[in-house]
């Protein structure tokens, strides 16, 4: 196969890459370095998303305080967080004598490990997606509800008692929330009829699933925003960390990089969960098509599918922080309240709707 | 621990946790001993005392000019209150009569104070309950009283501004312009206040119903300012026991009946707007004359005992100075109303969650060097 690249279409790309591998080498060799090639990729993509959204997140909140945010180190501040990071890599890490030193040097790796696993699945414009299987939402659910493990083993392992308030809120509502991220995902998995993410994006060809599904679909987003921000445990629910009340919560004792796995954890949390509502939603990397509209339809195409893919991410990822900056904390018998008493009856509900919907076709 | 614990003794034992003496929610060095089940208080255990710098024992070796400057440090955000508190003690025990011109400014002074005071207590108390935002909001237009407060006074925060019979100097002369278009500014910007938080509806299930302190339990209690008038304890020394020219100004003594924290945080909100309008009538109207009165070089207070209540941002401050004559006082005492209204912690807080136990200390706007003094 000859060497073709297209910022449109990465599927030929990609496999002339798998081609050529498979050719020059015996097939179990082309598939050990097609992984540590997806794992350097994806270890570097993870790095520099991570550094971007730290520092987007110091500009929008400071936008949204009335302040400056950081502006010395290089323009705009711009090398601001890759000296935050060395300097985290620098730091001294104390290990506490009490502690159960096992679990406690675990813990970061899991949430760390957890968050990395998920992303695998997502798939970034046509072509690019390192895993594409029959179960690719069940499969981001299930990994994507072992971070709390990490959570866990982080604040009973710390040996201090916030941490330990801290991580047992983090349990009750990582668990609560899981049901609303999956009831919502499933909600549009009725309509799309297939748990893979390519089928889901190519279904949302002709329309976008929020608009196709109109009502339950709406509900299902907004569902899937307040439970997707309680999982990754951000504000207004960050009650795992809850500064204000319990200092920094399960991650008090961490220090130097291994406090840095845990920040570094939230932010691509933050951009999975934002990724996953623009994958199921919104189309994913899927220009905006409207039916019958042929010219309307053939502009949008002529913008690469990558830049609607984080477009769509980074606008979902603003919201999140616009509501983290504005609102104030829940409390914890409120923040469950509103999962089991409102959130869960509410998918039930319209999960059912949007059965309906689809056996009699009312969808666009 | 000599004797050996049983599985069931230790499972009857509380969680015990400290807040503080290094807590973000303590606003200071205070430390709180909370006993816990889950995640519910229990009982709530103030210690205080990390602050303590003997103030009321240092002041018997001072004259009372000097003794000024030491209250500042007290209630660091209401100091113009503080200081009043002492001048208006020993004016009282000389029968000095001050000029018109310093009660007006004194008035607006205090009430700047009193909005300065406010604002950084609504930006705390909102980045207590996890709004961080509302830190930054507070802040940016404090900071313009602020500004104010250095150009007559010379400093920011503990401005030694008043002194027994008068001022420490006359205000800057760009004073009344720039009170005028403080309030103008920020009686626009008051409403984003509730806006951002009063409005919101975490906020509001946040601190409805939650900390309540009925009448008859402040009263007991001696829970004053705001706090108190959030209980419907009608305790504003402004009303009560007018100083200053409180007696010739038309304002509303803010009273919430609820008790609660949402109570308490509308209390202040109110008194800010309460405050503007008393700067709005005097602002005009501050008279020509001396910005203090004749005082003798070595100011001796007559042999007695003399005391005066004010109304700080945070409660009801008692100076009391027993003399013997002399240039310095025999015994000062101050009635810190932090530390009195500390005491109603526990009873608000009783059978709350712990993240309650944060907003309603922070309804309470402690200021912990007054309370240890």
């Amino acid at each position: 196969m000859a060497f073709s690249f297209s910022i449109y279409d990465f599927t030929s790309f990609t496999q002339w890459i798998d081609k050529s591998l498979y050719a020059a080498m015996p097939p179990f060799w082309a598939l050990i370095v097609e992984m540590v090639i997806i794992g350097i990729v994806f270890l570097g993509f993870y790095a520099l998303l991570g550094l971007f959204l730290v520092y987007a997140e110091r500009k929008i909140c400071a936008f949204m305080q009335c302040r400056v945010g950081p502006n010395r180190v290089g323009p705009f501040g711009f090398i601001q967080t890759i000296a935050d990071l060395i300097k985290l890599l620098l730091k001294e890490l104390i290990f506490i004598k009490n502690a159960d030193k096992i679990l406690f040097n675990v813990a970061p790796f899991i949430v760390i490990i957890v968050s990395f696993l998920a992303i695998a699945a997502i798939p970034f414009a046509k072509g690019l997606h390192a895993m594409d299987f029959n179960i690719g939402v069940f499969y981001i659910m299930a990994v994507s509800s072992m971070g709390v493990i990490g959570v866990l083993l982080a604040g009973w392992s710390s040996n201090n008692k916030y941490s330990l308030i801290g991580a047992m809120r983090s349990g009750a509502q990582i668990v609560s929330y899981e049901l609303s991220v999956g009831l919502s995902l499933i909600t549009i998995v009725v309509l799309a009829g297939s748990m893979q993410l390519s089928t889901i994006v190519e279904g949302q060809r002709d329309l976008w699933f929020i608009f196709k599904g109109h009502i339950p679909a709406i509900i299902a987003f907004i569902v899937f925003l307040i439970a997707s921000t309680a999982e990754t445990n951000r504000g207004p629910f960050d009650l795992a960390e809850a500064e204000s009340e319990l200092t920094a919560g399960f991650h008090t004792e961490y220090s130097g990089i291994r406090f840095a796995f845990f920040f570094l954890a939230e932010y691509m949390n933050m951009f999975l969960v934002a990724s996953i509502a623009a994958t199921v939603f919104w189309g994913g990397w899927m220009p905006l098509h409207i039916n019958g509209f042929t010219g309307f339809n053939h502009v949008m195409d002529f913008i690469p599918p990558i830049f609607w893919f984080f477009g769509k991410s980074f606008f979902i990822m603003w919201i999140m922080m616009w509501f983290k900056w504005t609102f104030p904390r829940l409390r914890i018998d409120q923040l469950l309240t509103l999962e089991w008493k409102y959130l869960l009856p509410i998918n039930l509900v319209n999960v059912l709707l949007m059965a309906l919907i689809v056996l009699m076709g009312w969808h666009f | 621990m000599a004797e050996i614990l049983e599985v069931k003794d230790i499972a009857q034992q509380e969680y015990l946790i400290n807040m503080g003496p290094q807590h973000p929610s303590t606003h200071g060095v205070m430390r709180l001993v909370v006993s816990l089940n889950g995640e519910i208080v229990k009982n709530v255990q103030p210690h205080c005392g990390y602050i303590h710098r003997g103030i009321e024992k240092m002041c018997e070796k001072l004259t009372y000019p000097q003794i000024i400057h030491l209250t500042d440090r007290m209630d660091y955000l209401s100091a113009h209150m503080n200081n009043a508190s002492v001048c208006l003690t020993v004016e009282k025990a000389l029968g000095i009569e001050i000029p018109e011109r310093v009660k007006y400014i004194r008035t607006i002074m205090d009430e700047l104070q009193r909005i300065a005071s406010h604002q950084l207590w609504w930006c705390a108390f909102g980045m207590d309950l996890g709004g961080l935002t509302c830190f930054f909001y507070g802040l940016r237009d404090r900071e313009p009283i602020l500004d104010i407060f250095e150009e007559s006074t010379g400093s920011r925060l503990i401005q030694s501004y008043y002194t027994p019979g008068g001022l420490m100097n006359d205000i800057h002369p760009d004073f009344q312009k720039k009170v005028k278009e403080f309030i103008k500014y920020f009686r626009k910007i008051l409403p984003e206040y509730d806006q951002l938080l009063t409005g919101n509806v975490i906020f509001q299930e946040r601190t409805k119903g939650i900390g309540i302190l009925s009448k008859e339990e402040a009263i007991n209690r001696g829970l004053t300012g705001p706090s108190g008038r959030g209980s419907g304890f009608a305790c504003d020394v402004r009303k009560r026991a007018p100083y200053h020219l409180y007696d010739k100004v038309d304002f509303k003594e803010c009273l919430y009946e609820e008790g609660d924290t949402f109570a308490r945080y509308k209390v202040r909100i109110d008194e800010m707007w309460e405050s503007m309008k008393i700067i709005e009538q005097l602002i005009d109207n501050i008279p020509e004359g001396d910005y203090t009165a004749k005082m003798k070089a070595v100011i001796k207070l007559p042999e007695g005992e003399f005391f005066q209540r004010v109304e700080t941002a945070r409660g009801e401050l008692i100076c009391f100075i027993v003399s013997d004559g002399n240039k310095n006082p025999l015994r000062v005492k101050f009635r810190s109303p932090n530390l009195i209204n500390l005491a109603s912690l526990n009873v608000m807080s009783k059978d709350f969650k712990i993240a309650d136990l944060v907003a309603i200390s922070g309804s309470l706007d402690l200021v912990i060097p007054c309370m240890d003094r």
